[in-house]
């Protein structure tokens, strides 16, 4: 679990930290808290704008959810404390990074579904006999009609 | 009148695509040379009448003529020319003219250009880019025809969307769509072998510099448009995994495997069935990506011309083709088998994990952005997929892929040697491992990946200077003799090389700026300051002015190290009169170490001013990366052996026994 978490904070690194839409006011007095509220709010999709983060965005549903997520961190809730609160309000919806669960259990596994089948497919075709090329020397017609097309040019 | 002459000349367009692809297939069925003769001049004169169409477009909306209701739509005459010029593509008719201008362009170029075809393939592929023309005509003229008359017209027009108005934005959708229709020759050329059912190393030979010009496009057209977001969207955001940006990026994965297989088909007459396969798949993405951006089933910052009609037609195109396309190769594709043999340690072989690498991570973008959509028309859940999954995933496809980069470079055909590979790849793993613990030993910030990206970024530099390096027998042979080969160097692995090299600087840019991104956000006051990243930026106030078609209020920040005055920036923010919208213009100072970002915002009472400050490590080697990259495309295209019509030089007679 520790390592999910971790991993999971590295990608909220990499995935740009920035903001349109953080005012001056909103930012936590303490640099750990208001740290962990930027990951959180990097996660959670805003219900306006549908496409960005309520990080990103500055519609004001979007404020009322970062505020949210700060009061509830202030009230010593963990980062997944307050993310429950949140997803127990609007649903799995808000969550740009979908559970893990049996609907989405395919959207994960593709990664390693596709690079495995595709490498199963190159070894089976690999370990095939080296094709031959079986056929004869002879034109067939349709071929050698091609071919008085071309020197007719 | 020029407005109905332009829409003349669209349905004539139209004509004349059905009969290029009704006319020169049925003469490659039963041989009849007269009938296949008529593909290029068919091909030729649909490209002028498109651009005839094209022009008229434009006219329309450099003269600012309201009464046609695309213009009055998207146009305004305070307009500056320059956007007045791109509004005509800036909005979906427009762009679909656009569009279909490019892939007649790219018809008429193999009709001009092509007379080193074997008769029966060219006519097979005028034939199959013509029915793409005819669909995409039909599509035009049918819902999205930007020639009708509004009466009675207007006196002014309703302005185009101030975001677009932009000078990156003005040409992003030009390039993009040479990339996306680009492909569409690589399409119609395996649609063409598969057809005739034969296909060999001469057929991958004219693919390739196609599949390459549409690919330096396409990666120039995506740098534009992530270039624009970074500086117009207000916080220096560069890729949001956005469904349109997905839409672009797919052809692009694809794009790129089908360069490396077809290398792999032209030099070893290997992979042919892979290749066609992958040729198919391109262009069907760009047409998924055509069909996401214009049908509204994905809500996204970038979607235009959201209507349900549009979409169930785009659809049909493309069930229609991709369809066809791989109903054809199922059925012709087992005949294509046979090929060079090769061990797994090869040149060969490290194009093939290339390919699985790329086409997996295409994979997963794909599955990414529609799964939202299967999910919720299947179960009726909303779930949502975002930036944090497709880094999640992604990553992991893309980080094996560039730490192996410079080995297949490396390596030989046929059969490889890992180890004398290695040997010539020391000194670059050298300065990649040195820099990695330089990284790790100097930034106490940043995620644990950042020191081994970094390195990964120096590795593929490194590594594309030691092939270049190795090709010249630097260091082995006499210098003069190195100098000599240097110069002599094919162009196409000069390309390629540098391509690889590209990739390297670009990746430097991303883990830069992602990992060490430093933000402040602050109220500030006239007088006040904040430091950054080792500056000082202190605001010194607001003032009003007026643009030709937008009055702004623009922020005056000094730069300072020290005492010494670097520059003074002037972010603003821009309220545009029609329509009316509000867009902000940050203030950059772009240095190699990275830039400076200062965005004004709200006023919030008390003479203060919401102020954001960002520095963006080492972002620009972002798009020098992507462009080095499309450079790299352009060199190899004008490889000798590449050049199109080249082989006319008394070679035709050995590039037509190749091909027959």
């Amino acid at each position: 679990m520790r390592r999910l978490v971790k991993f999971f904070i590295v990608c909220v690194a990499l995935s740009g930290s920035g903001a349109l839409a953080v005012e001056p006011d909103e930012i936590l007095a303490d640099p750990a808290v208001e740290a962990r509220a930027r990951a959180i709010s990097a996660e959670l999709r805003c219900l306006v704008c549908q496409n960005q983060s309520i990080d990103d965005s500055d519609a004001p549903l979007a404020r009322d959810l970062r505020v949210l997520v700060r009061d509830r961190l202030k009230n010593g809730d963990t980062n997944e404390q307050a993310v429950e609160f949140i997803v127990a309000r609007y649903g799995d919806f808000v969550l740009l990074r979908p559970p893990f669960s049996l609907s989405t259990a395919l959207l994960w596994l593709t990664p390693a579904l596709l690079f495995l089948s595709g490498a199963f497919f190159i070894w089976r075709s690999a370990r095939k006999p080296a094709a031959i090329n079986t056929q004869s020397g002879d034109l067939s017609e349709e071929e050698k009609i091609r071919v008085k097309d071309i020197t007719s040019r | 009148m020029i407005v109905e002459a332009g829409h003349f000349a669209l349905v004539l367009a139209l004509a004349v695509a059905l009969v290029q692809t009704a006319a020169p297939f049925w003469g490659a069925r039963v041989g009849d040379n007269r009938l296949m003769l008529m593909a290029a001049p068919a091909a030729l004169s649909q490209f002028l009448l498109v651009l005839f169409a094209f022009a008229a477009l434009i006219w329309a909306f450099v003269s600012s003529d309201f009464s046609v209701v695309n213009v009055y739509e998207n146009s305004h005459s305070a307009k500056p020319m320059i956007y007045k010029i791109s509004g005509a593509w800036g909005n979906h008719e427009g762009s679909m003219v656009l569009w279909v201008l490019i892939l007649a362009l790219f018809g008429a170029l193999v009709a001009a250009f092509g007379q080193n075809l074997p008769m029966r393939l060219k006519a097979n592929v005028l034939s199959v880019q013509g029915a793409i023309s005819l669909a995409f005509l039909i599509f035009i003229v049918a819902t999205s025809n930007p020639f009708i008359r509004l009466d009675p017209a207007p006196f002014e027009g309703r302005g185009l969307n101030p975001i677009l108005q932009d000078p990156a934005l003005a040409f992003h959708p030009p390039f993009l769509y040479a990339g996306y229709v680009g492909f569409s020759l690589a399409f119609s050329f395996a649609v063409a072998a598969l057809i005739e059912g034969r296909i060999d190393a001469a057929w991958a030979r004219w693919v390739r510099p196609w599949t390459l010009a549409a690919w330096s496009f396409l990666t120039v057209g995506i740098a534009m448009g992530s270039w624009w977001a970074y500086y117009e969207l207000g916080w220096g955001g560069w890729w949001f995994w956005d469904p349109v940006e997905n839409a672009s990026f797919m052809p692009w994965l694809a794009g790129t495997a089908l360069l490396h297989s077809a290398i792999v088909m032209e030099k070893r007459d290997s992979l042919k069935v892979w290749t066609v396969l992958l040729a198919i798949l391109t262009f069907a993405l760009s047409l998924v990506g055509a069909f996401l951006v214009r049908s509204g089933v994905l809500t996204s910052v970038h979607a235009f011309a959201v209507d349900p009609e549009r979409g169930v037609f785009i659809l049909a195109i493309m069930a229609i083709f991709t369809g066809g396309a791989l109903t054809l190769y199922a059925w012709r594709a087992p005949a294509l088998r046979a090929g060079g043999v090769f061990a797994p340690i090869s040149r060969e072989g490290s194009l093939i994990l290339n390919n699985l690498l790329l086409t997996s991570a295409c994979g997963v973008v794909f599955v990414g952005t529609l799964y939202p959509l299967a999910l919720e028309a299947i179960t009726g859940e909303k779930i949502s997929v975002g930036a944090p999954y497709f880094n999640a995933t992604f990553l992991p496809l893309m980080m094996p892929l560039l730490l192996a980069m410079p080995f297949g470079a490396m390596l030989a055909w046929k059969r490889g040697d890992l180890a004398a590979a290695s040997q010539r790849l020391v000194a670059a793993a050298a300065v990649a491992g040195v820099s990695g613990l330089a990284i790790l030993a100097t930034q106490e910030r940043g995620p644990w990946l950042a020191p081994i990206g970094f390195a990964l970024g120096v590795w593929l530099i490194g590594g594309a200077l030691s092939e270049i390096a190795s090709r010249c027998r630097l260091f082995e042979a006499p210098f003069r003799e190195s100098v000599s080969r240097f110069v002599n160097l094919p162009r196409a692995s000069f390309g390629a090389a540098l391509a690889h090299l590209g990739v390297g600087v670009a990746v430097l840019g991303i883990v830069g700026t992602s990992a060490w991104q430093v933000e402040r956000i602050a109220a500030l006051k006239p007088g006040e300051q904040l430091e950054l990243n080792g500056y000082k930026l202190t605001f010194k106030g607001v003032a009003p002015s007026r643009g030709p078609n937008f009055e702004e209020l623009t922020g005056t920040f000094e730069l300072t190290t020290g005492e010494r005055l670097i520059t003074t920036l002037l972010p603003s923010k821009r309220v545009y009169s029609a329509p009316r919208t509000q867009t902000s213009e940050a203030g950059i100072l772009a240095t190699w170490g990275g830039d400076v970002y200062v965005v004004l915002g709200d006023e919030l009472g008390g003479g203060a001013y919401s102020v954001r400050a960002y520095f963006h490590p080492l972002v620009r080697f972002i798009w020098i990366g992507a462009l080095i990259m499309a450079f790299g495309g352009v060199l190899s295209l004008a490889d000798r052996r590449l050049r199109v019509g080249e082989p006319r030089k008394g070679k035709t007679a050995r590039h037509v026994v190749a091909a027959a």
